[in-house]
């Protein structure tokens, strides 16, 4: 009866237990963004509260940052209004802040990993759903809410319920063709939108431990499209060499002692779980979504499911599904026209995706009623790939190139969906209305998939075009 | 500091149906209306794309249905309030003049939220959710009463036993599902905790 990495770490950084039932739990690193923390520092005004641990919350610019044009003030003055919300309170409380003017700007679960403030063992609390992203490392990766965010910065602490916790595990090997982003979209719609409710998930087994980190981030990322509040990856040397030599990682003998707890907090082979799940990785194909949520996903080669064959709980939300996105029962999403493609997002939008899909981009040409466009997930990626050339290759083959935002993820600046568009999207929610058009539609699948379906101009499948010869 | 508490045990008043299972936050509060810096009047936008076309025409929604006027507990079917973690979202619902949320499930951060702000989401069975949905269709006007000690809601001369998971109905009726104080009542222990953590340390 050995612990599991979550129960170690989830002990380490229990206070206590409250007269509720809940546990008190310590926060180790608060990443905050301009969305959902103005209420809660206005909540701590009105309580005359202060910050209990300003060192130990950090700060960035994501959401309502234009990606096209990010000179200030903003053109959106609620958008402006709301970075000068957060450049006040920074200041105020003693806080750092990763702004635009900083090299360091980025989506919030893209910075806090590549600074090196991601770490494992730790608990990890973030006004966003997407949180769970952190739990790559090995760390507990929380999604709170705005009130939360208020308890976090006046006791860097949360009162939380403690989950069961299920292990994914996943054996096998990929295909050429099919990455992470295809693993997460086929545990979500095996286990269903609401199938991790109470529980976090360990992904666990010989294929996720070969994934690199940039893989396990977007793996965790999704945990929550599946109802499951944390998702992580035990730490293993990968994860370690990640993290050496990052800014906000220890040097020296310093860093021989965080290695040594980094160990100490690692699943075991003899871990208990409250559940195991496995998957067999061989027989992965890339994904797509034909519906309104990411359960909602189905191979490339396979038709739309029958709603007669459908449990009947998954029936009426099938069919709003299909009435939404215009498409048929045993209909395919392989050859359905698209009109714009979004490669970007917290879940999509690192190095490696844009490596990726700068490869398959290469001496093509987007298809002309495609608008297409690469939003990098920080300054940092967007500078690697300007290092590396690969900004000169999206735009030569007709895809935008832009500044670091969440961009049409969820469309809280200028990047918006029109009317009924179809977009081929590496982000991670095809919610109605979520990219900026209540009528609008989105199709999620990997990085690659999106770019294949930018040059093709219609959902195609990413293992035979990548065959084909270049489009002049 | 304010130490104020508000105990809540008892709520009252009619109901509203809002069917579907899935009900992400993007629908309960679409993103571009989060562009704010207080809570204040998120309550017009509460479902505003299911509840308005392009052309800002009112659609058949809960919502817009003047039989529903006034109504303080919400009734819904299964995962609601999945995806974002947006506070914004409970707090439309609740600036609309929603107290309480009864459902088949709910998404954990979504109920989070609403017992931070001191709203009770009930879950009951499939069967006595479509049974309630019924009724309050049938007759809007119905009474409906939350007792949470008790944990049974009447809805009309029927009355339905639940159990709040003990953590949430203790922070309601003890009045400390405002946490910030019960939490920083434990100065001590925080930073004892803090303390024990090598990496608080930086590892020095």
């Amino acid at each position: 009866m050995a612990k599991n990495l979550f129960d170690k770490v989830w002990d380490l950084h229990k206070v206590t237990t409250l007269e509720t039932g809940q546990d008190q739990l310590f926060i180790g690193l608060h990443l905050i963004h301009e969305v959902t923390s103005p209420q809660a520092f206005q909540m701590l005004r009105e309580r005359q509260l202060k910050v209990l641990h300003p060192e130990r919350t950090f700060a960035t610019v994501d959401h309502i940052v234009p990606t096209a044009d990010q000179q200030r003030p903003f053109q959106d003055k609620l958008a402006e209004e709301m970075i000068q919300a957060l450049e006040r309170n920074t200041r105020d409380w003693g806080i750092q802040f990763f702004d635009l003017n900083t090299d360091y700007q980025g989506i919030v679960h893209i910075i806090g990993p590549e600074l090196g403030l991601t770490q494992p063992g730790m608990t990890i609390a973030c006004g966003d759903s997407h949180t769970s992203t952190h739990g790559a490392f090995g760390s507990i990766g929380i999604g709170v809410g705005t009130s939360q965010i208020r308890d976090i910065l006046a006791t860097q602490c949360l009162a939380m319920s403690r989950p069961k916790v299920r292990k994914i595990e996943v054996t096998g090997n990929l295909q050429p063709g099919v990455y992470a982003k295809d693993i997460i979209l086929r545990i979500i719609a095996d286990l269903g939108v609401n199938g991790g409710l109470g529980y976090a998930y360990e992904y666990a087994g010989e294929t996720i431990h070969r994934l690199s980190m940039e893989e396990r981030m977007t793996m965790c990322n999704m945990s929550i499209e599946g109802g499951a509040r944390v998702g992580y990856v035990s730490p293993d040397q990968i994860t370690y060499d990640y993290l050496k030599g990052r800014q906000y990682v220890p040097t020296g003998q310093a860093f021989d002692r965080a290695l040594e707890y980094w160990k100490s907090i690692a699943s075991t082979p003899d871990s208990t779980y409250d559940d195991v799940f496995h998957l067999d990785a061989n027989t992965l194909e890339p994904m797509v979504t034909w519906g309104i949520n990411p359960g909602q996903a189905m191979g490339i080669s396979r038709q739309t499911p029958l709603l007669s064959e459908m449990p009947p709980q998954l029936r009426e939300v099938a069919e709003k599904a299909y009435i939404h996105m215009g498409f048929s029962e045993g209909d395919r999403v392989q050859g359905k026209k698209i009109d714009v493609a979004f490669l970007g997002s917290c879940t999509n939008a690192r190095i490696s995706d844009l490596r990726e899909a700068a490869r398959i981009a290469e001496g093509k040409k987007v298809h002309p009623d495609v608008s297409a466009f690469v939003v990098p997930g920080s300054k940092q990626v967007a500078k690697q790939a300007e290092a590396e050339g690969l900004p000169a290759i999206f735009e030569e083959a007709g895809f935008q190139w832009r500044g670091a935002g969440c961009s049409m993820c969820l469309a809280m600046n200028p990047d918006k969906l029109e009317g009924r568009q179809l977009c081929a999207s590496s982000s991670n929610r095809n919610f109605v209305g979520r990219q900026g058009s209540p009528t609008g539609r989105t199709i999620l699948m990997s990085p690659a998939m999106v770019t294949a379906a930018a040059i093709a101009g219609e959902v195609v499948d990413v293992r035979e075009f990548a065959a084909q010869p270049a489009n002049a | 500091m304010n130490t104020e508490k508000t105990k809540i045990d008892r709520i009252s008043g009619t109901g509203i149906v809002v069917r579907g299972n899935d009900i992400d936050t993007d629908q309960i509060i679409p993103a571009r209306f989060m562009k704010v810096v207080t809570f204040d009047g998120l309550g017009e936008y509460a479902f505003y794309d299911v509840r308005y076309d392009e052309s800002r025409n009112k659609k058949d929604h809960p919502f817009n249905d003047p039989k529903y006027a006034g109504a303080s507990v919400l009734v819904v079917n299964s995962n609601f309030g999945c995806g974002s973690s947006r506070e914004h979202a409970p707090q439309a619902l609740a600036k609309s003049g929603i107290r309480a949320v009864v459902g088949e499930s709910f998404a954990e951060i979504f109920a989070g939220n609403c017992t931070a702000m001191g709203v009770p989401t009930i879950a009951l069975g499939p069967e006595k959710i479509q049974e309630i949905m019924k009724k309050i269709e049938d007759d809007p006007s119905l009474q409906i009463a939350l007792d949470l000690p008790a944990g049974v809601l009447t809805v009309g001369s029927e009355e339905y036993s639940f159990t709040l998971p003990p953590a949430y109905r203790n922070a309601l009726m003890a009045g400390t599902w405002d946490s910030t104080s019960v939490l920083l009542s434990n100065l001590d222990a925080i930073e004892k905790t803090a303390g024990s953590l090598p990496y608080v340390s930086n590892f020095s």
